[in-house]
């Protein structure tokens, strides 16, 4: 493969990732105005303070807390999933990435792509303690 | 204030800041902290996990457009990616022990420079000359689509660039910003891309680098769902809404107000950082 072709291959599979990265954005928008205006329904006339930092309860700060308390129909967790999808779409760009280099058998760039992903699936999954 | 008048104000204010942003080229990212946290007295805790997800959402929805242009360099940003990624991990590691006082020095500092960047012309350099080692190496040297055909260029001063790079995550960790000046520096500046190919290569990046940090702080506590979705859904239309009508704008003149208001918020910044009152 000549490296004219292969970039060419690289614009074309940028473009597919992409137009899935936008349309990952899209869902979680959606997800987010949707819980964001039950949220408003049900909690709107609350008085609120952030000038204090308190931080967020527990279960909205693991993704399985707020996939749990989502289908019991909490609004928090509802925008919280949203925006935890929205974190997950630049991650799933990477991963994509990884599965393009590695139909070009590009080793190098495969090793450089899983480097990335591995960091960032560390802080989505892990955090630091 | 009430939940419902505070998500009003704050959606408001983040989409003027979306569609200055997107207008002036500038990033929006950069004004949500100091309004969240100047205007709407928000915990600079919660106004920086608000802000890198709003980062998140621009960066990712533009995505698509840019690299249907042509000028993104994926090599050039993945092998970036290490250096932002790596220094968001440790900035978000940072931002538990930096006390409030000094983020705020130092989110004004960035701000001045911001606005001193945004008054220099750009200068369009030579393209061409000799990679280094790292770039032969990595084989990012490329070529992007120009009105008289593909204009081949070459890579250098990798390492430099990398070096910025770390400190551009680092940044955009404790601060919550995009750090897209920085990115374009060193890769416009350091690295000899041309500057098209650096700011859409730039754009490629933020989000890996603010998904990095805000995993992190989402673990933390720092992302609020009441404060973060008016600012990402406020961001994100003001900056669709920006890119559509961006060829009817003036951006000499929004440029102009775009700087003035970054110059406030740096004035106010420093002030609130040096005094303890933030």
């Amino acid at each position: 493969m000549t490296s004219n072709q292969s970039r060419v291959s690289d614009d074309a599979v940028e473009q597919l990732i992409g137009r899935l990265l936008q349309i990952g954005v899209l869902i979680a928008a959606a997800i987010t105005l949707v819980g964001g205006t039950l949220l408003l329904i049900q909690h709107g006339r609350s008085p609120v303070d952030y000038s204090t930092f308190r931080g967020e309860p527990s279960y909205l700060r693991s993704l399985s807390g707020i996939v749990a308390a989502a289908f019991q129909r909490d609004t928090r967790a509802i925008v919280q999933l949203g925006l935890a999808f929205l974190i997950a779409t630049p991650i799933a760009r990477v991963a994509f990435t990884l599965v393009a280099f590695a139909l070009q058998r590009d080793r190098v760039y495969v090793g450089v792509t899983l480097l990335v992903l591995a960091l960032l699936l560390f802080g989505l999954l892990f955090g630091i303690a | 204030m009430t939940v419902l008048t505070l998500a009003l104000f704050v959606v408001a204010g983040s989409f003027g800041a979306g569609l200055l942003g997107a207008l002036t080229g500038l990033g929006g990212g950069i004004v949500v902290v100091p309004m969240l946290t100047l205007l709407f007295h928000v915990d600079l805790r919660y106004a920086v996990g608000a802000s890198l997800v709003s980062v998140i959402a621009t960066s990712s929805g533009a995505a698509a457009a840019y690299v249907r242009e042509g000028f993104t360099n994926v090599r050039v940003g993945v092998l970036l990616e290490v250096a932002t990624t790596v220094g968001a991990l440790i900035g978000a590691a940072l931002a538990g022990f930096t006390p409030t006082s000094a983020l705020a020095v130092l989110f004004g500092v960035v701000l001045l420079y911001t606005a001193i960047r945004s008054l220099r012309p750009r200068v369009e350099h030579a393209v061409l000359s000799t990679p280094d080692d790292w770039s032969t190496r990595f084989r990012l040297d490329s070529d992007y689509p120009t009105p008289h055909g593909r204009q081949p260029y070459s890579v250098r001063h990798v390492p430099a660039g990398f070096g910025i790079m770390f400190g551009a995550g680092v940044l955009s960790a404790l601060l919550g910003i995009g750090s897209g000046i920085l990115k374009v520096l060193a890769m416009d500046q350091v690295m000899g891309l041309p500057f098209k190919v650096s700011t859409t290569t730039s754009n490629f990046m933020i989000g890996v680098t603010a998904a990095a940090s805000a995993g992190v702080y989402l673990h933390r506590g720092y992302i609020d769902p009441a404060i973060a979705f008016p600012v990402m859904l406020g961001v994100l239309g003001g900056a669709l809404l920006g890119a559509r009508i961006l060829t009817r704008a003036n951006p000499q003149w929004l440029r102009r107000i775009f700087t003035v208001i970054v110059v406030v918020m740096a004035i106010e910044m420093l002030y609130k950082g040096f005094t303890g009152s933030l």
